[in-house]
């Protein structure tokens, strides 16, 4: 039975992983939205050098914040339309572990690619260089709870009208803590502090996250397809 | 003999108990309230600080206290509605969501107004003020969950499951928050001073903890009021309803 959990497991995220694949686009568009945000700031604040390293943090962690909110909907938005989800939740296997190999799909194409294209960005923003490792380790543990947080959200607001901005609602109080803890490690390494504390606290909440998005999720799908 | 609890958790019969505990609830909300206010506006000394000021405490700190109590019951109501299938609970969640939203935001005008004679601003990015703000953003979040969707079943069971990842949250966002910036004074009814008295003096904590019983007695009285008008309108394809508004 295990193996059989494991193989549907990775049935379902190689299955989301090949439409992402075949749908290209769909995954660059909040990368790109990333990108575009991080760029409209020094419009905003001006050239500045120093304005912009001091708000490089929280410039960096809120756009990535708000890309991968943006992307939530993809993740059962299709899958309902053409009714996957529907025989997910039928199917003989947990469907806490099903949506959870549906929010690691998610991840690997929304979070992952945030986090490698962040170092770019940082330096368009003049981040100081040492900074850069923290911003990478903390952008890595924490857009997973960002995936994991919206996958309840997404769950919840399914098939909703004005789904997207009803799931900005719900999902980005529940952010905050991920962006002052991910936002301060970065401020911390450049101030020359150790940002162990900061990077603990998020793979805490990534800990307890895992723990429970995934149940959480499952709830809420059931709740929207009742 | 046991309460039957059963029996008042029927909506029709809760309905007829709700309008006899109202006029009680609202009477002793005036009478309390009226002698709070009487006692805290006048009775109460002056700080020796603060000054006048301090009296936005009286209504400020309850606000604040009842924000966060109708925040549990609205989850709590939610959690009994998810794991009972109790419809009266269902719709007590969301008979208290606007009134907490509502304490919410006086909590946040009380604290702005409070805010610019002692720091000299309306608005300080404190640890409390903050979460209070996202506890409101929360409270909003609940509402326009509930209101988007047309079902009241679904409703009823997604804006539970949203209350209770919020209180799973909720401690995290404060303390995250605290630690992030405070210059909020520390609370003072909780704190012992050295010779082990509690810190707050008995000429403030005796009007504060009146006006606290106040507020709860009001919300008492307005989540009756806001119940009734919800089990009207939720089972409004009734007999019962039916035989009462059209007798």
């Amino acid at each position: 039975m295990n193996n059989g959990l494991l193989a549907a497991f990775l049935c379902v995220l190689r299955r989301d992983l090949l439409l992402a694949a075949r749908k290209p686009a769909d995954v660059a568009t909040p990368l790109v939205f990333f990108a575009i945000v991080v760029s409209l700031f020094p419009l905003g604040v001006g050239p500045e050098p120093n304005v912009l390293r001091t708000l490089a943090p929280g410039v960096l962690w809120v756009a990535a914040l708000l890309a991968t909110m943006l992307s939530l909907n993809r993740l059962f938005a299709t899958d309902h339309a053409d009714g996957t989800l529907e025989l997910l939740a039928l199917s003989p296997h947990p469907l806490s572990a099903l949506t959870a190999a549906k929010v690691l799909a998610h991840w690997l194409t929304t979070g992952l690619p945030l986090v490698l294209m962040s170092p770019l960005l940082a330096t368009q923003l003049f981040l100081p260089p040492e900074a850069l490792g923290t911003l990478l380790l903390g952008l890595a543990l924490g857009t997973p709870v960002l995936s994991l947080i919206g996958s309840i959200g997404a769950g919840l607001t399914l098939g909703l009208r004005g789904g997207g901005v009803l799931l900005s609602l719900l999902v980005l109080p529940l952010y905050t803590p991920i962006l002052i803890f991910g936002a301060g490690a970065v401020t911390a390494s450049t101030l020359g502090l150790g940002p162990e504390a900061y990077l603990s606290l998020l793979g805490a909440f990534l800990a307890v996250a895992l723990g429970f998005a995934p149940w959480a999720t499952a709830a809420a799908l059931r709740i929207s397809l009742d | 003999m046991p309460l039957n609890f059963h029996k008042y958790a029927s909506p029709k019969v809760f309905y007829t108990l709700a309008g006899q505990l109202i006029p009680w609830f609202a009477g002793a909300t005036v009478l309390v309230l009226g002698y709070g206010l009487y006692q805290s506006l006048f009775v109460a000394p002056p700080d020796y600080q603060q000054g006048e000021s301090v009296r936005i405490m009286f209504i400020h700190v309850p606000a604040a206290w009842m924000s966060m109590f109708v925040y549990m019951v609205l989850a709590g109501a939610g959690a009994i509605g998810l794991i009972w299938n109790m419809k009266l609970a269902e719709m007590a969640a969301t008979a208290a969501a606007p009134i907490g939203a509502s304490f919410t935001f006086l909590a946040l005008v009380t604290g702005s107004l409070w805010g610019k004679p002692m720091w000299g601003t309306w608005w300080v990015w404190d640890a409390r003020l903050t979460s209070e703000l996202i506890l409101f953003f929360l409270y909003v979040g609940f509402m326009a969950l509930q209101a988007a969707i047309d079902d009241p079943k679904r409703a009823a069971r997604a804006g539970a499951l949203f209350a209770l990842v919020g209180v799973v949250n909720i401690p995290v966002i404060h303390f995250s928050v605290q630690w992030w910036n405070t210059l909020h004074q520390p609370a003072s009814i909780s704190s012992i001073n050295k010779i082990g008295a509690p810190a707050i003096a008995p000429s403030i904590l005796i009007p504060l903890l009146i006006m606290a019983v106040a507020f709860m007695l009001f919300f008492a009285t307005v989540l009756l009021i806001r119940l009734r008008a919800e089990i009207l309108q939720r089972e409004r394809y009734t007999s019962w309803v039916a035989e009462l508004v059209n007798p």
